[in-house]
Parts: structure tokens; sequence; C-alpha cells
């Protein structure tokens, strides 16, 4: 469904993507991981356009995205931060967000209602916590019965019950055939929501394939233990190769 | 479109700087209205402020709003709409809502205490001004990705249009008063949109006969339909060009 084809995004001399391919199918998830600047945020945000790349193409449905801006009615995208204008109410933001995505007449509230958004339709933004943003900004990227999500550091900052309700939400999407890209820190989350990792280092796509596969490699139970097994066993490849 | 712009006009009239700004502009002119009650006079002192002050609102508040609504930006930017709505969207809802300050500020005590032609060039030239600076603050955000820079970069334009641009135009005077001028000081003058706003305002309040010959050479040239015309779409020009620019860049830009 998504393909990145030889993408390469260097911001002056730094080189941030390098040379990435990396093919996406609808109906699995994708937990995308690497250390901090290794390019997650890049790859994320040159698939929504956001961040337009040196070199190489992005396909989605078969179709280039260069210029194109109609294929992302197909993608809900939750950001790591979410920062609104002040003095704008929620119901406000809603109703604009529903105003630019025309065409839904059938929006999904679920989320609004199991986080109880609709109690604070009122409230201007400036008056939230960090963790309401959070629940803002997921309901709103659920919003649209797209396709593709994009989840940016999705439980980041929600307190326990909230998370299980958000990890509820993204795997009743994701058996309902949806494709969805999550990137986490929280390696036991993605264990439960993800079928596939994506690991990036430095720019380079190093690992892709399913997590089954990858503790079995790795012959460890968790993903976190078999992400660590995977980046000892890099290091040791590179430095015998050396 | 109309409802971005909508919702963001709404979120900028209620920041506290924006209602300051009225408020400030308020006060102003009612005091000069107590001190005299002659419009024309108010209007003249008023000029200053207007000249000064609305460039500088203008430019420093909309680059810190850019910068603020960055992640906003960002995340309208990931819906399914054109760059150029969103940044147009941006563009419109600011000026529009500082234009609207401007308005009521200095707008409703004139409507008051009498109004006037010079009155209302003075509210045209303020709306003017600020649709300007506004579209010069969007260029100075979108030239670099750091706020503070920004901000300084906007600081520079405000600088060298309010004080620097002036002093080069009297330094030429000086330096070649043997030679008529007049031409070649209204061409100048175009390409200040503080000056240009200047010599309109002056113009209307027929004061001036005390700009001697230059001054005649003025009256007559900005006095006629076509002068004001020139004016106006000089302005406009300002407006447009750097905005025009500014889209350039931001469509290519990386967030």
């Amino acid at each position: 469904m998504i393909s990145f084809k030889n993408i390469n995004k260097a911001f002056g001399k730094l080189q941030v993507l390098n040379q990435v391919n990396l093919d996406m199918a609808a109906g699995k998830s994708y937990a995308l991981i690497g250390p901090n600047g290794s390019g997650k945020t890049t790859l994320i945000k040159s698939l929504l356009g956001l961040v337009i790349p040196t070199s190489g193409e992005i396909l989605f449905d078969d179709k280039r995205i260069t210029n194109d801006w109609k294929y992302r009615e197909k993608i809900g995208y939750m950001p790591q931060i979410g920062r609104y204008p002040d003095n704008m109410r929620i119901g406000q933001l809603f109703d604009m967000m529903k105003n630019i995505r025309q065409g839904h007449d059938k929006t999904d509230e679920e989320l609004i209602d199991s986080f109880k958004l609709y109690k604070i339709y009122d409230k201007r933004m400036h008056a939230l916590s960090g963790g309401t943003r959070q629940k803002v900004s997921a309901a709103l990227a659920f919003m649209f019965n797209v396709p593709v999500f994009i989840l940016d550091e999705p439980t980041a900052g929600l307190d326990p019950v909230s998370v299980e309700i958000l990890k509820e939400k993204i795997l009743h999407e994701k058996q309902r055939g949806k494709l969805m890209i999550i990137t986490s820190h929280v390696l036991s989350d993605l264990d439960e929501l993800a079928s596939d990792v994506v690991y990036i280092f430095e720019g380079r796509i190093q690992y892709n394939d399913t997590i089954e596969k990858l503790k079995i490699e790795t012959n460890e139970k968790r993903l976190g233990k078999a992400i660590a097994t995977l980046i000892r066993q890099k290091e040791l490849l590179a430095s015998v190769t050396e | 479109m109309t409802r971005i712009i909508k919702y963001i006009f709404y979120d900028i009239v209620r920041t506290r700087f924006v209602l300051l700004y009225t408020v400030f502009l308020w006060v102003s002119t009612f005091a000069l209205f107590q001190l005299d009650s002659d419009t024309s006079k108010v209007v003249l002192s008023l000029l200053n402020i207007v000249l000064m002050v609305v460039p500088l609102i203008s430019i420093i508040f909309t680059t810190i709003h850019f910068f603020n609504s960055y992640e906003f930006i960002e995340l309208m930017l990931a819906q399914p709409v054109n760059r150029k709505v969103i940044f147009l969207g941006e563009y419109l809802a600011v000026a529009s809502s500082l234009c609207g300050a401007y308005v009521a500020g200095v707008g409703i005590p004139m409507l008051i205490f009498g109004a006037n032609q010079s009155a209302v060039a003075l509210l045209f030239t303020g709306v003017a001004l600020t649709c300007v600076f506004v579209s010069m603050a969007f260029l100075a955000s979108v030239l670099t990705r750091d706020k503070a820079k920004a901000i300084g970069i906007a600081l520079l334009f405000w600088f060298y249009f309010s004080l620097l641009y002036d002093g080069i135009l009297l330094w030429v005077v000086y330096s070649f008063s043997d030679y008529p001028l007049e031409k070649i000081t209204l061409t100048l003058i175009a390409f200040n949109p503080v000056d240009l706003g200047r010599i309109i305002m002056l113009l209307q309040l027929d004061i001036s006969a005390l700009m001697g010959y230059t001054g005649a050479f003025y009256k007559d040239f900005f006095g006629s339909s076509l002068g004001i015309l020139f004016s106006g779409s000089i302005l406009f020009l300002w407006a447009i060009v750097p905005l025009w620019t500014a889209l350039r860049i931001f469509i290519r830009k990386d967030l």
C-alpha cells in the first residue's frame, strides 16, 4: 500500500535518511523503532509530505505523493507533541478538522466518548493538561475512518486507564484491516500492538520483518530483549567486518 | 478555508496581546481628543504613533504567532489540504484580526468625537501598513527555522523601513540638493511603505504648503486620482510581493 523507494534526506550536511527502501501492506501494523535522532520522525514526516526527500520517491496506493495532497484523506495522524492554539475550544478544533476533511459523513467518535472529551468541549486549549491534549490528538487521528494510521508516540503522557483505552482502539482498528505505523520507546506496548518491526539506525533500515521472526532469530521472548540482542549482534558483526 | 480563518481569527482576537494593543490605541486616540478637539490635529499626532507602532506590533506579533502555531500548522498540513490554503488562511486570519484591533482602537474614538476625511485616510493607512508588515513577518518566519532568528529578521525589516531608509533618503536629498530631485524622491518613496503612508497622510492634512516646492509637486501628484491609485497600488504590491515570496518558500519547506 505504501512504498518508500531509495529515499534520501539530508538537512544540510546531516544525512538523516540513507537509501531507505520499505514496503508496507494493509492489515499489518508496523513498529518503528530506533534511538533518538535515528530518522523515525523524518520518515513519518516524509510520508505525510511535511518533509520533502532529497531523492527517491514514495508511493501511496501506487501513486507518487510528490505535489499531491489528496492521498492524505486516507491517513490519520497523531503527532508526538500536540500543541493547539491557546484560545481555541476543543469543540471548535473538532469542528474545524471535520470541515477540512469534508466528505466523511460518518465520523468515528468512539474515543471522544471513552475519553469523555464531550464533557469538556467548551474548555480552551491552554487550560488542558499535556495528557488531555494527547487524548484530543488521539481522538482527532481516529475520527475519520481512514485506512492508514500514523501514531507518533501515542501512549506518551497518558494515564494507565487511557493507555488501555487507546491500545484497545488501536487493536480494534488493526483487526479491521487497517495499516498502522507506530513509533514508541515503550517496547512492551509495541509487543502487543504491532505485527512487524522496522528498526532504523542512523538513517538506514537495519531490520524489517515480523516480530515473531525476530523473537525466534534472537531466541528471546520479549520484544525489548529481542531488540537489545539484535543491536548487540549488529554491533558484533560491525566490529568483525572492521 | 473560511472555517480555518474563522477559528484562528477567534483565537487571535482573544489573546491578551491583541487586546492590549486595541486598548493602547483606544486610550491614545481618546487622550489626544481630550487635548484637542480638532480632528485634523489629532490625526496628525496619531500619525506618528501609527507609523511607528503599527508596523512594529504587526511584524513582531505575527512572527511570534507563526512560531507558536508551528505544531498546529504541521498538524493541519498532515490533513488533506493544499499547503497554499493553510498558508493563506493563516495570513488572512492574522491580518484581519490585527486590522480589526487597529480599526476598533482608533476608529471607535474617532466616530465618537467626529470623523472627517483625514480620519478615514488614517484608518486606511494603518490597515494597509498592517497588511504589509504582516506579510513581511511571514517572509521572516519562513526564512529560518529558529524563532529568535526570525524575530531578529523581523525587527531588522522594521528598523530598516522605519528608521534607516529615511536616513538614506535624507542623505541622498542633501548630497544631490543642486539637482531637481522631485521625481527621483517620488520613486524612492515608493520603495518604502512607511514613507508612502506618511506622504499620503501629510497631503491629506493640508500642511504640504509647509514643504515648499516639493510639497506642491507632491500635492499635485498625490492629490490627483492617478496619484491615489498609484500610492494605493504600490502599498498593495508591498503586501503581495513579500507574501508571494514567502508562499513560494513555504510550499517547498521542510517542517
